[in-house]
């Protein structure tokens, strides 16, 4: 065991190293664009300079000067393709605003035009010599531009359900004996995953395969068959490794489509790799919020009013909207609560999901106003998160699965050294540096989503798993080993998995934190099922339970009490009574409580996710508390985080190892969060300016030097059969928080405004 | 990118032949048609993304045998322009006699670039103005003389406060100039008439009315060596940033200091993060000579370092930035240990 690979504690699997660990390492792992290509054209995308406003014309001449061109694709001669549905509104797109269908400019970086050529060179070359005559129209980039329209997020976007209250917030507000009212704003920021969009397709008899890196490629598949309107089963998806993604690759963006129908009418394989700066507009983002809390309390902290009330940035065309505030509401005990959310619209390109989506903004707000609140009444911040902890939300009060927030905050504060923090401000220096300690809680729905998958055992105790999930750097090749390990009776190395191709069992986008919980009870359902013909094989008289009425699960194959548990099998044995030498499997999962159509709708590359707060009778989230320390130099104020600690809770651990990596990079994506990543806006233009890694702030390693990750045993029977809380966005919730509450204990400065740069430090 | 020619240099007078073969009497050096490539870490940048396009690369590496020397004779130092960042960073007499330059460079970009990188391309490196490294930008006067500056009521935040001029107000990007700057470092230049030498001080040129010419340097000119005359173990460079290593400065301070028993015979400060070109505060150093340095001369330089700044409307905080910043590197250099 190693600080990497820590020991597993209760509940937890073995921290066995990563399935492609050492293909990643050494190069051998084949990304998208790595994909070797028969004679391929290469793409290079053209985009607007402009946000709004229409095109009047390209100039060519110069650009089909360049040796090697082939031809150069816009608007004028585009093939028109099907009408796009946004994701979050029942569709497959992250975006309706649909580029090469007309002279319409619609947001800043719109595709404009895609160059094609012989060589990548030869494509960008000509790309660069491409003219381009604009009418542009003065655009609105964001909340403070004239232009904005603003509307409630209820019935705008089908993704956002209701604005949560409950009780008279009003009058108990106006009662209430310790009065909390501030306003927060968090920046656009962007994924930047290291892996650039690219997509490659094929044309192959009337078949298509696409090689681009998705977080889903059944969602990809059936959105890119139904843009072109041919049938989604002449579409394969391949991309076995996702160089990070972080939400960008889970809808389908615009691009794939057009290079799709390019090929197609070239007759020739087609690459396209965007560039950094075109990946800021052809896919998606994480819009700017605004948000007003209200916060009123008794003397002794318990919370008796609380109001969030979020505004969020999206495109003309589209109503996208995180709406934060369903968890916001429910995570303490109130019993008088109020929440709205709007949409405020503005020239832009329409946002997505990006890590911990409503989370990451919604908990700034909320996580920010407790400390204030603790200050006020003079009590230590965890002490009033304890007041108002919660089995039961408030909203509806359904009970939690399992809860471990304040356990968590306690592991933390004892391996932070909390206690010997002063509750007083700017009190602690060492030499040129003031010293602040922060926390704030953390929390991540529990969900889950249809998935299937084969499993084949062979006589020799070799396995192959099969399954259509996504390696986006989450360990997901790991832990689907793990699991079929464990239920097969193999060693971890005897599994081979294979994921990332669409024409594998559908499995839910990596997204929601819903894989390993998703893609691991499928895989599991399955390796009973192989496990039941070897038993029935032995034990021929045994009966069959009905797993419809004894466990979530619905519609499952059923399997013996023998094939469920973890009765060892003589598996030659088995094989030799079955007088087969392999058994394969395929098999269909879903959660308790989804829908009918679930089955249909997976196939058909649509989420059916369940849980978090959406659950009937109960609500599922992981927890978790996080500890900052920060220093401020009084001479630059410069601000340097030392210390981050995160203790969490998230149900079965799968794998220490992945799990542990998963929450550090959530650690220093938090506080990078908070203190480096934004997108500048040019408010005149309304164009992104700092598009590029090196003017969009990401922390290197010498910005955190010590990231600590304590994992706390935690077992949930009420989730899903694998017993697995998703880990993936809990780590970098509520670190921005912690980030200025730390802040304000250095310096006595309450920060309410993200990103905190050294000129937002007063003296 | 646009398509060109790679040659390569075998001697200087090679060089400079080829650099001079395009030269054009209005071209500036930034926009000749055939440029030198040393290290690359700016070049190609620039050419991906089609601000510079030059029709020709010379590659000047194969000089390095003679112009990459890290010469100390004992009191005085040369450096060669090809000598390599991380080199001249880690050389154990620079950083003894020399420490603001040592700090200058081991403080910039990243290893990976420090090894790359050369001291001539380094003091040479562009502007890091969004606006100038994007052409979908057609504003830029440092492009496309007369066609205005985005950045001017743009976002400019990381922009400069002294030098600027109503055409451009793009800050110098570098470090180690500041340090050259503060050591009244010269600078030998090769072209094809011969070598000469001036202060380096006298090699940018501000915007003015004329953004797009950066220095003085004509084409078919080349850097060649940097020359300091005596020892300057009293000196550092302070560097303040968004981020704790791989940025570049908000505001930094090159300062070197002649203290004889408590009294301050000479004081150098020259900024950067602030400037348009690398930027000397003589102003603020007459203040110093022959005085004690305490808390109240330190800021009082500070003010008079910045009584030339003119902020914008993202970038104000710089000025006061930049006087702590001279105050405390100040401070810092009066009080440092020296190494025997």
């Amino acid at each position: 065991m190693t600080i990497a690979a820590p020991q597993p504690k209760a509940n937890m699997g073995q921290p066995v190293p990563r399935y492609d660990a050492v293909p990643k390492v050494t190069g051998q792992a084949q990304y998208a664009a790595d994909m070797p290509l028969a004679n391929p054209a290469y793409a290079y995308l053209v985009t607007s300079a402009i946000a709004k406003g229409r095109i009047d014309g390209f100039d060519l001449s110069d650009a089909r000067k360049v040796r090697g061109l082939i031809d150069i694709v816009t608007h004028e001669n585009a093939e028109k393709l099907k009408e796009p549905k946004l994701f979050g509104n029942g569709g497959y797109m992250s975006t309706t605003i649909q580029p090469l269908a007309s002279a319409e400019i619609a947001q800043d970086g719109q595709i404009i035009a895609v160059v094609l050529a012989d060589t990548f060179e030869a494509a960008r070359e000509a790309a660069h010599r491409v003219k381009v005559s604009y009418t542009a129209a003065t655009p609105t980039a964001s909340f403070d531009s004239p232009g904005t329209t603003s509307a409630r997020a209820k019935g705008q976007l089908s993704q956002f359900k209701e604005d949560p209250k409950v009780g008279d917030f009003a009058d108990a507000f106006a009662r209430a004996d310790v009065k909390l009212v501030a306003s927060y704003e968090t920046p656009t920021q962007h994924h930047n995953p290291m892996e650039l969009f690219a997509t490659s397709c094929v044309w192959s008899g009337g078949q298509l395969t696409i090689y681009e890196p998705s977080q889903y490629v059944h969602g990809l598949k059936n959105g890119v068959a139904e843009q072109l309107g041919i049938d989604a089963d002449k579409v394969r998806v391949i991309n076995p490794y996702v160089g990070g993604a972080f939400g960008s690759k889970g809808s389908v963006t615009p691009r794939t489509a057009i290079i799709a129908a390019i090929a197609r009418k070239l007759n020739r394989p087609v690459k396209l790799v965007a560039t950094r700066d075109q990946g800021f507009t052809i896919a998606t983002y994480r819009a700017e919020t605004r948000h007003v809390i209200q916060i009123g309390a008794s003397h002794d902290g318990r919370l008796v009013a609380l109001r969030h009330e979020g505004a969020e940035i999206s495109s003309r065309a589209d109503p996208y909207a995180v709406g934060g505030t369903k968890i916001t509401t429910r995570l303490y005990a109130c019993l008088n609560v109020d929440s709205m959310v709007s949409i405020v619209r503005a020239d832009r390109n329409t946002p997505g999901f990006m890590r911990s989506p409503p989370e990451v903004p919604y908990l700034f707000a909320l996580e920010s106003a407790m400390d204030e609140l603790a200050f006020k009444l003079d009590m230590d911040p965890i002490e009033l998160r304890r007041v108002n902890d919660t089995m039961n939300e408030p909203i509806g009060n359904k009970p939690y699965t399992s809860r471990s927030l304040m356990a968590c905050f306690d592991e933390g504060a004892r391996a932070f050294g909390w206690s010997k923090r002063s509750m007083r401000p700017r009190t602690v220096t060492d030499g040129d540096w003031l010293v602040g300690h922060g926390c704030a809680a953390t929390c991540y729905p529990t969900q889950m989503a249809p998935a299937a998958a084969r499993v084949r055992l062979q006589r020799d105790g070799r396995a192959r798993v099969e399954i259509a999930g996504h390696e986006i750097g989450n360990g997901a090749y790991t832990v689907i080993a793990q699991a079929a390990a464990d239920r097969l009776g193999i060693p971890y190395e005897k599994v081979t998995v294979a994921i990332g191709d669409s024409d594998l069992p559908p499995a839910p986008v990596a997204g929601g934190s819903n894989s390993t919980a998703s893609t691991c009870s499928a895989v599991e359902m399955v390796c009973g099922q192989v496990r039941q013909r070897l038993f029935k094989a032995l034990m021929p008289n045994e009966g069959l339970v009905d797993k419809t009425k004894e466990t979530v699960g619905m519609g499952q194959t059923p399997v013996t009490q023998a094939a469920q548990s973890g009765q060892p099998l003589d598996r030659e044995k088995a094989f030799d009574a079955l007088g087969i030498s392999i058994v394969e499997e395929y098999g269909e999962w879903k959660p308790e409580g989804a829908p009918l159509d679930s089955f249909r709708a997976m196939h058909d590359g649509k989420m059916r996710m369940v849980g978090g707060s959406e659950m009937k009778d109960r609500i599922a989230y992981a927890f978790g508390a996080e500890f900052v320390e920060v220093r401020i130099n009084r001479w630059t104020h410069e601000i340097r985080v030392p210390r981050l600690v995160g203790a969490f809770a998230c149900g079965r651990i799968m794998n220490p190892r992945t799990a542990r990596s998963q929450l550090m990079g959530g650690l220093i994506w938090g506080m990078s969060s908070a203190l480096l990543e934004a997108t500048e806006i040019d408010e005149r233009t309304a164009r992104y300016v700092n598009d590029n890694l090196a003017d969009y702030l990401l922390p290197v390693n010498a910005d955190a030097p010590g990231v600590e990750v304590i994992l706390l045993p935690e077992q949930d029977d009420r989730i899903d059969p694998a017993g697995v809380k998703g880990l993936g966005e809990l780590g970098n919730v509520g670190t921005n928080a912690a980030v200025c509450n730390a802040i304000f204990n250095a310096t006595g400065q309450r920060i309410r405004k993200l990103p905190v740069r050294l000129e937002n430090i007063e003296a | 990118m646009r398509a060109f020619i790679f040659q390569r240099a075998t001697d200087p007078s090679a060089a400079v032949q080829a650099l001079a073969a395009a030269a054009s009497a209005n071209s500036p050096l930034t926009e000749a048609a055939v440029q030198p490539l040393a290290g690359g870490t700016t070049l190609l940048d620039l050419m991906k993304l089609d601000v510079m396009r030059p029709a020709t690369l010379v590659d000047i590496n194969p000089l390095a045998g003679n112009w990459s020397t890290i010469d100390f004779d004992g009191g005085n130092l040369k450096l060669g322009a090809l000598a390599r960042m991380s080199d001249v960073a880690a050389h154990p007499q620079v950083r003894q006699h020399y420490p603001v330059i040592a700090d200058s460079l081991r403080l910039a970009a990243s290893p990976q670039l420090r090894n790359m990188a050369t001291l001539g391309g380094n003091v040479l490196q562009r502007t890091r103005c969004s606006y100038f490294r994007d052409v979908s930008y057609s504003a830029c006067n440092k492009r496309h003389p007369g066609s205005g500056c985005a950045a001017m009521e743009g976002f400019n935040r990381t922009h400069a406060v002294l030098g600027t001029s109503d055409q451009c107000i793009a800050t110098y990007p570098g470090d180690f100039a500041q340090a050259l700057m503060a050591l009244d470092a010269t600078v030998e230049i090769t072209a094809k008439s011969g070598v000469r030498t001036m202060p380096f001080a006298e090699l940018h040129k501000a915007p003015g009315r004329s953004p797009e010419i950066e220095t003085v340097l004509a084409p078919g000119e080349l850097v060649s060596a940097f020359t300091i005359a005596g020892r300057w173990p009293r000196s550092l460079y302070l560097k303040a940033r968004d981020r704790q290593s791989y940025e570049f400065a908000l505001a930094s301070a090159a300062v070197a200091l002649d203290v004889q028993d408590g009294v301050v015979r000479d004081g150098r400060i020259a900024l950067g993060g602030v400037a348009t070109v690398p930027w000397r505060v003589r102003e603020a150093e007459v203040m110093l000579k022959d005085q004690r340095l305490d808390e109240a001369l330190a800021a009082r330089a500070a003010d008079a370092a910045f009584s030339a700044a003119v902020p914008r409307r993202n970038n104000a905080f710089k000025i006061d930035l930049g006087k702590r910043v001279v105050a405390r590197a100040l401070q810092q250099a009066a009080t440092m240990e020296i190494r025997a």
